[in-house]
């Protein structure tokens, strides 16, 4: 249906070059940006037994912005989230092909610390998924296996840190010895994203966080999202477009396990520059 | 191809953008008609009529609004409905500019009618070919015809220079006719202004279509 020799060139020039060239009414696709990527993808191919899931994707994720990932059911797009921090190892029967780097280090390399990679690239869930511990401990179970604190004062610091990092520490400092249980569906979605920058990472990929919260929760999390970028790099996944259009600087379509674009979120959605987009996200797919 | 629920709200802008921007083009043509035939009636009907218009175009804006609130429309849907919202309050401006050339005419057909040696026709078939080319261009989205039309707008820019000078030759001639020849002074910068506001909406028909934003620019 789509060839992949007519995705959009994977390397883009930085926002506000874009938005310079856009007022001056040049093509975007002229000239690529020379800042460095935070994750680079290269002709990524990815199968579930003798399915290829991802064809050929190649694309670079600039740092300190929210890059989105789009598409319909089944195009691939978690698939693609999970092989930034080979989460998908644990699936039997998969393989991956191409080149995923992390800062210039290809994370698929023989020898690569998973553990390590994955407190780099933490990951939040689309359903909240608390230990059945306080909300303290969920929080400080990354620093406490990576021995990552070297005293309690020193771990209760980066707690109370990362709790406010993901603007729940207002809500949760009178009850930090309570089970996680026992918060609304946002707030342990929050908590998640707290027990996930306890760690320190540098790219947080997200996966549907907001699919399981109510329109006020959401909310919350999408202003936390636009707040983190400021310290991380974020890559989301999610169904929801305007979603999409919120919160990411960047946003790549995903169709059948192809990259169909990767372009400007605000390009994306006023004047994408493939018909198969323009088509997706306008409803036209029927 | 299922259809978009989004579809018939589309629709229904378009059509009635078009209603208006068909009511605009009447309003012009009966206020050159009252002019040139002295015709007072006509005249008033332009005047009473201006209301209709002035209404549809709250009820774009508020047709806009609710689709932008209820179907969040994206890329094309998205410049469609922007591209509505900015053009029809130019039709309502196009109109209000026919009200006062209707007016005009109320004032002149009350006076004895003089010759000025001008033949208005051509630049008011131009101005009046220009609206009725801008919104065939809208209905159709097509960008071509919208630029076709944008460079009429030179042609009416010139007629209106040689206007001007030949009423304002023709005042110092004989001032008797100031009062008179301001008044078509009046007219012609209406008609000008119109065909600028045409200029507007065809630039706006090439964003719609193409994404690309003219306005300000040397093409």
């Amino acid at each position: 249906m789509h060839s992949s020799g007519s995705v959009s060139p994977a390397v883009l020039p930085s926002v506000s070059e874009f938005q310079l060239r856009r007022q001056s009414e040049r093509e975007p696709d002229a000239e690529q940006s020379t800042a460095p990527a935070k994750m680079k993808l290269e002709n990524l191919n990815f199968y579930y037994g003798k399915t290829r899931a991802l064809k050929d994707i190649t694309l670079s994720i600039p740092p300190n912005q929210v890059t989105a990932f789009i598409g319909p059911s089944g195009c691939g797009k978690s698939t693609l989230l999970r092989t930034l921090n080979r989460m998908n190892d644990v699936i039997p029967g998969t393989r991956v092909e191409g080149h995923v780097e992390l800062d210039g280090e290809d994370i698929y390399a023989p020898g690569t610390d998973v553990v390590s990679l994955r407190r780099r690239a933490g990951m939040v869930f689309q359903k909240s998924n608390p230990f059945p511990r306080s909300i303290f401990d969920n929080v400080a179970y990354g620093l406490r296996i990576n021995n990552l604190t070297h005293s309690k004062s020193e771990l209760a610091e980066r707690v109370e840190a990362s709790l406010k990092a993901a603007a729940i520490w207002d809500e949760v400092k009178d009850r930090l010895k309570e089970s996680a249980y026992g918060l609304s569906g946002g707030q342990q979605q929050r908590l998640c994203i707290a027990r996930a920058l306890a760690v320190e990472p540098e790219v947080v990929l997200m996966d549907e966080p907001c699919s399981a919260l109510d329109p006020i929760a959401t909310q919350k999390i999408e202003e936390l999202i636009v707040d983190l970028k400021q310290r991380y790099t974020i890559v989301i996944v999610t169904h929801n477009m305007q979603q999409a259009a919120r919160v990411s600087d960047l946003t790549a379509f995903f169709w059948l396990g192809e990259m169909i674009e990767f372009n400007i979120t605000e390009k994306m959605f006023t004047k994408p520059d493939k018909q198969m987009t323009e088509d997706y996200i306008t409803g036209r797919f029927g | 191809m299922h259809k978009r629920l989004i579809e018939e709200n589309l629709n229904q802008i378009r059509d009635k953008l078009l209603v208006m921007g068909g009511a605009a083009e009447k309003a012009i043509m009966l206020s050159m008609r009252a002019l040139d035939e002295r015709d007072s009636n006509l005249a008033d009907r332009v005047v009473r009529e201006d209301d209709a218009i002035d209404g549809m175009e709250l009820e774009l804006d508020q047709m806009c609004v609710d689709v932008l609130v209820l179907k969040q429309p994206a890329a094309s849907d998205l410049r469609f409905v922007i591209s509505v919202a900015r053009t029809a309050p130019m039709v309502e401006r196009i109109a209000d500019h026919a009200v006062n050339i209707a007016k005009h005419a109320l004032s002149l057909n009350n006076e004895p009618q003089i010759d000025l040696g001008l033949d208005l026709s051509k630049m008011s078939n131009t101005v009046q070919g220009m609206l009725i080319d801008g919104l065939d261009a809208f209905t159709s989205g097509d960008p071509e015809k919208a630029r076709a039309t944008i460079e009429r707008d030179d042609e009416v820019d010139s007629l209106y220079d040689i206007f001007y000078s030949e009423l304002i030759a023709a005042m110092l001639r004989d001032s008797a006719l100031v009062d008179r020849g301001v008044q078509w002074l009046f007219v012609i910068k209406h008609l000008e202004r119109i065909a600028d506001y045409v200029t507007n909406i065809c630039e706006q028909i090439i964003y719609m279509s193409r994404g690309q934003v003219i306005k300000h620019s040397v093409w």
